[in-house]
């Protein structure tokens, strides 16, 4: 299996994602922001960073690059897609995924350790995950602040949309805890803490046992890998 | 020379500016006209000497070059004599991995696998204080510029940092502003930030000081030296446009003391752009792994005065400059402003005219704006044009590399005697348990020894997928090579309070604790980089503590052998009369064949055995318990002894590689009791110790076994399976080893027979002192 991993100017975990995909069993590809061309990968990831600076809004400049019209193609066809941090906030800015991504309600960046829920297993992303289950994935960002109107935040629950709800400690006044998101078809996730840092035990987060162990990350990209060999 | 094009971003050229330029020409029609050398940062015997080598006077464009370069931030003028030291203080030994030494961008050392890393320490103290946010965050973009332009990847940063008393109104300022322009440019950067120091005293109230490292890597094959050579290779502007900020930053700025009351210096202060700079290092790498540059050098202090006369005086010695050509933020800049300009995330190329458009075409995937400048010359003189006339000619090296030298009047303090003779062991030590708990409580939750989650909560060390340690560890780590597992650490330290009481013996003692910190991780100490802060150099007591200060870090890597690689003097950090206490912050870096084998600082599980390595003695003076329990500073820092460090440090490795070392904890600062504090802190996991055996076997009574800082000492836990074969290792190397506790499932630190306090209370002891002063601690 083929993953795909955008660099936009400013992206800064490109290489981690990358080795995420390779440590899962798949090949990661490298794809250019300013490139309209695929390299007939299977799914996707858009990293996190600051693309184009933050200028602008986050993400509101890297949904408008000519990579994105193709990955907006391909995720309306039903590729996955994964967007991580500020690929989460890119997938928001080009309507792959609903609400907004604001300033952290404390004003200052924040990195921790964090504790999430698992709400739906049913995404490309998720399947290998147990409904319910808790998992430790860091977070680090400026701009993590979940929020959306009354309507769509009652269709996203509604429509059981939330995948990962903040656990312990909402860490940036997202609203009902949301830390993560998938669309409709269950293609497309989107979420602000970063399972690519967490997918090899000794560089990952600190476990209730052990430093720097945690590994729970891993299973966002074993997942799309198994899925993509159920399918052949 | 007229096919020197501009701009592969279609930028147009700048509007001429306003008045007229002083040319060469004009210079020498005129002799007698008055140049504000003064008010540029010039000595009167200094501008005398300019017009000596020139045979002239100096042109205003000329004046500028030489005011800048001639600073102390940028010629060393004042500390150039001492620094010989560290060249000259060397063994084999210490040349055996060394690749680049002194005198260059950062050093480089050999870490093995075909694999080096380079690394360096610099200030950005004086902006700091002006503007902390931008003046921190240039000081990050800065450092990170040096490591590019030796052909590396930048891969992790760190800073230590020192601020007022906590509690003063402006401290807050200072502190918020400096973390999140660290937070802000490095987490922009994708560089994980592993470690560093935090520390407030009063003496640093007006003078602040951050520095800031960076570390690079790059296999042996990709090093480069920033040099201009070959007459007719094209000279490159390239990076950010340049603007009006940072003008006269090195000589105005960092070279002089600040005055209360004082006009405001904000113009001085730089103004930084991560992204610009995050683009500028992918970009510099793909022009290096292309092998498309010659050389490249950063522009940091002087800006392209610097970067032309030192790329010229470190090539051939020739260049020829049209300085219109370079792309402008604010197109009224005179030539003067140009050349002194510090406008950051800029870079000088040197690039063989058939490798140019190559060269153009990188750089234009990058959208990063390019202005070819002019070429290398053979005429061994730096010629700048301004519009077509000729407005500065000279011999780089006369602007670069014979700057004046200065043999600076030394005088020993008038002070120092009573200070030493007032020793801490004439304050009264608690012996009761409640005395001991209360006192211990109370240094836990004073501001140099409380958690500084506040600061590290904003940075990210995670980015890049390679960090095996950081804070609050004793030593950040970094993995080189994904399949060996290679890796380095690295650990700052500095304590001026014991400067203060003794350079030479303080120099020692930091390069003794950041030796330490580096060994307690499983790494092997190999370089050494230092950031020398003092106060101002025309101080005959400021100039003999800085001689004391390189003395004792001269003869202390001697002793260890390892080699001083750079690093960075930063001079009148005062403000008035009063300048700060000496602050030699000391960066070691080590090596480790597998970061899999690298050891955590705290307890993660029940029953382990607790050692105590190394043996204790009454040195209180100094100590953060004379400090925080009675407000004292007087007497001798501790003694050294670097070759017990250097025989702990290899007991260590060896414990290490033999996987024997459960957790490793530096004693420094609060000595035994704050080290115990911070290993249950670290993931919650108790213990119960004993001080019965030291007190007898040292000699000592309980307050001195908890807080001395007595040198090469480690606390390690060790499983019970391989107690045995670690005492066996301790005896046989004669290091003394005392087993003082047992790691523990309760929730509490016992110490036998006098106290016991929950974690709970330990941790809320602990977090308090920076939460209360700044806010909320993030992710907390």
């Amino acid at each position: 299996m083929r993953v795909g991993v955008v660099t936009f100017p400013g992206s800064l975990d490109e290489r981690d994602a990358q080795r995420a995909v390779r440590l899962a069993g798949a090949e990661p590809v490298e794809l250019w922001h300013s490139d309209h061309d695929l390299q007939g990968v299977d799914a996707i990831v858009l990293p996190g960073g600051f693309s184009y600076g933050d200028y602008l809004r986050c993400g509101a400049i890297a949904a408008h690059s000519p990579i994105m019209r193709e990955v907006v193609d391909a995720a309306n066809s039903g590729m996955p897609v994964l967007g991580i941090c500020n690929g989460f906030q890119v997938l928001v800015e080009a309507h792959l995924l609903p609400g907004g991504l604001i300033r952290n309600d404390h004003g200052q960046f924040v990195r921790r350790d964090q504790q999430l829920r698992v709400e739906n297993t049913s995404t490309a992303w998720t399947s290998g995950f147990e409904q319910g289950q808790e998992i430790t994935i860091p977070l680090k960002n400026g701009e993590g602040g979940f929020i959306a109107d009354a309507e769509t935040l009652a269709r996203i629950e509604g429509e059981g949309l939330v995948t990962f709800r903040y656990v312990g400690l909402n860490p940036n006044g997202s609203l009902n805890d949301i830390a993560g998101l998938t669309n409709e078809r269950g293609n497309v996730v989107g979420l602000m803490p970063h399972p690519e840092h967490a997918v090899e035990a000794g560089f990952g987060p600190d476990t209730s046992t052990r430093m720097r162990s945690g590994v729970d990350g891993l299973t966002f990209f074993t997942s799309v890998v198994e899925q993509a060999l159920a399918r052949a | 020379m007229t096919d020197v094009s501009t701009s592969s971003a279609h930028a147009s050229a700048p509007t001429p500016a306003r008045g007229v330029a002083d040319t060469v020409e004009h210079a020498m029609a005129t002799p007698e006209r008055e140049q504000p050398y003064e008010a540029l940062g010039l000595k009167a015997d200094e501008y005398a000497k300019i017009r000596e080598i020139l045979g002239r006077r100096p042109t205003s464009g000329e004046l500028a070059m030489y005011s800048v370069m001639w600073s102390e931030h940028c010629s060393y003028k004042s500390s150039k004599i001492y620094l010989r030291q560290f060249g000259k203080k060397v063994t084999p030994k210490m040349k055996e991995n060394l690749m680049v030494g002194m005198g260059e961008n950062a050093g480089v050392v050999d870490v093995g696998e075909g694999w080096a890393v380079t690394f360096k320490i610099e200030s950005h103290n004086h902006p700091s204080y002006i503007e902390p946010f931008q003046g921190a965050a240039t000081g990050v973009g800065g450092i990170v510029r040096d490591i590019i332009s030796m052909g590396a990847r930048p891969v992790a940063v760190m800073d230590a940092l020192r601020f007022g008393a906590i509690d003063d109104p402006d401290t807050a300022r200072v502190v918020h502003g400096a973390v999140s322009g660290i937070s802000f440019y490095g987490n922009c950067l994708g560089l994980p930030n592993i470690g560093g120091e935090t520390w407030f005293d009063p003496v640093y109230q007006a003078n602040p000081l951050v520095n800031a490292l960076a570390v690079g890597v790059l296999r042996h094959e990709d090093l480069h030296l920033a040099n201009a050579r070959g007459a007719g290779n094209k000279v490159v502007l390239f990076g950010a446009r340049t603007g009006g900020d940072g003008i006269g930053g090195a000589s105005i700025l960092a070279s002089d003391s600040f005055d209360e009351g004082g006009p405001t210096k904000r113009p001085a202060v730089q103004v930084g752009d991560p992204f610009a700079e995050k683009v500028l290092i992918e970009c510099c790498l793909e022009l290096f792994a292309k092998e498309l540059v010659e050389g490249i050098q950063d522009l940091g202090a002087a800006g392209i005065s610097c970067a032309t006369s030192e790329l010229a005086s470190n090539g051939d010695g020739g260049m020829y400059i049209e300085l219109d050509k370079v792309l402008l933020r604010d197109p009224s800049l005179t030539a003067e402003e140009i050349l002194m300009s510090e406008s950051q995330e800029r870079m000088m190329a040197i690039v063989h005219p058939d490798k140019l458009d190559e060269f153009l075409a990188v750089v234009k995937k990058w959208d990063v704006e390019t202005s070819v400048l002019g070429e290398v010359t053979d005429t061994g003189r730096l010629v700048i044009h301004w519009h077509g006339e000729e407005i500065v000619n000279v011999d780089p090296r006369t602007v670069a590399v014979d700057g004046p030298v200065y043999e600076r009047p030394v005088a020993y303090p008038t002070w120092i005697d009573a200070l030493q003779a007032d020793t801490a062991s004439a304050l009264p030590r608690p012996t009761s348990g409640e005395e001991l708990r209360d006192q211990a409580l109370r240094m836990l939750g004073s501001p140099n020894l409380a958690d500084k989650s506040w600061v590290t909560n904003q940075y990210d060390y995670y980015v890049g997928g390679n960090t095996a340690l950081a804070f609050p560890d004793d030593a950040g780590m970094v993995r080189v090579d994904e399949e060996s597992g290679l890796g380095f650490a690295v650990a700052t330290d500095a304590n001026g309070r014991y400067c203060q009481l003794d350079p030479r013996q303080g120099a020692q003692l930091a390069l003794a604790e950041a030796y330490r910190n580096v060994a307690v991780s499983g790494a092997t100490p190999a370089a050494v980089s230092d950031c020398l802060n003092f106060g101002s150099p025309e101080n005959p007591e400021v100039m003999w503590q800085f001689s004391q200060a390189v003395e004792g870090l001269a003869d202390g890597c001697m002793e260890l052998e390892i080699p001083v690689t750079g690093g960075n003097v930063s001079f009148y950090n005062q403000t008035g009369d009063v300048p700060i206490h000496p602050t030699p912050v000391v960066a070691v870096l080590g090596v480790i064949d597998d970061v899999a084998r690298r050891i955590p600082s705290g307890w993660q599980d029940a029953g382990d055995n607790i050692y105590l390595l190394g043996t204790t003695a009454l040195e209180l003076d100094g100590s953060a318990w004379s400090g925080v329990i009675h407000d004292h500073l007087g007497g001798r820092p501790p003694a050294v002894d670097l070759a017990r460090e250097k025989q702990l440090a290899q007991l260590i490795a060896a414990g290490a590689s033999e996987s024997l070392i459960a957790s490793a904890h530096d004693l420094a600062d609060g000595g035994l009791w704050q080290a115990l504090a911070e290993s249950v802190l670290r993931f919650g996991v108790g213990a119960r110790v004993w001080l019965d055996e030291i007190i007898e076997r040292d000699g000592v009574d309980a307050a001195t076994a908890l807080f001395s800082e007595s040198t090469a000492r480690v606390l390690v836990s060790v499983p019970r399976e391989d107690d045995v074969k670690f005492r066996g290792l301790c005896e046989g190397r004669g290091y003394p080893a005392l087993r003082i506790g047992v790691t523990d499932s309760v929730a509490a630190l016992e110490v036998q027979d006098l106290f016991t306090v929950e974690v709970d209370e330990l941790r809320r002891v602990h977090r308090a002192p920076l939460a209360e002063a700044f806010g909320p601690v993030v992710g907390q």
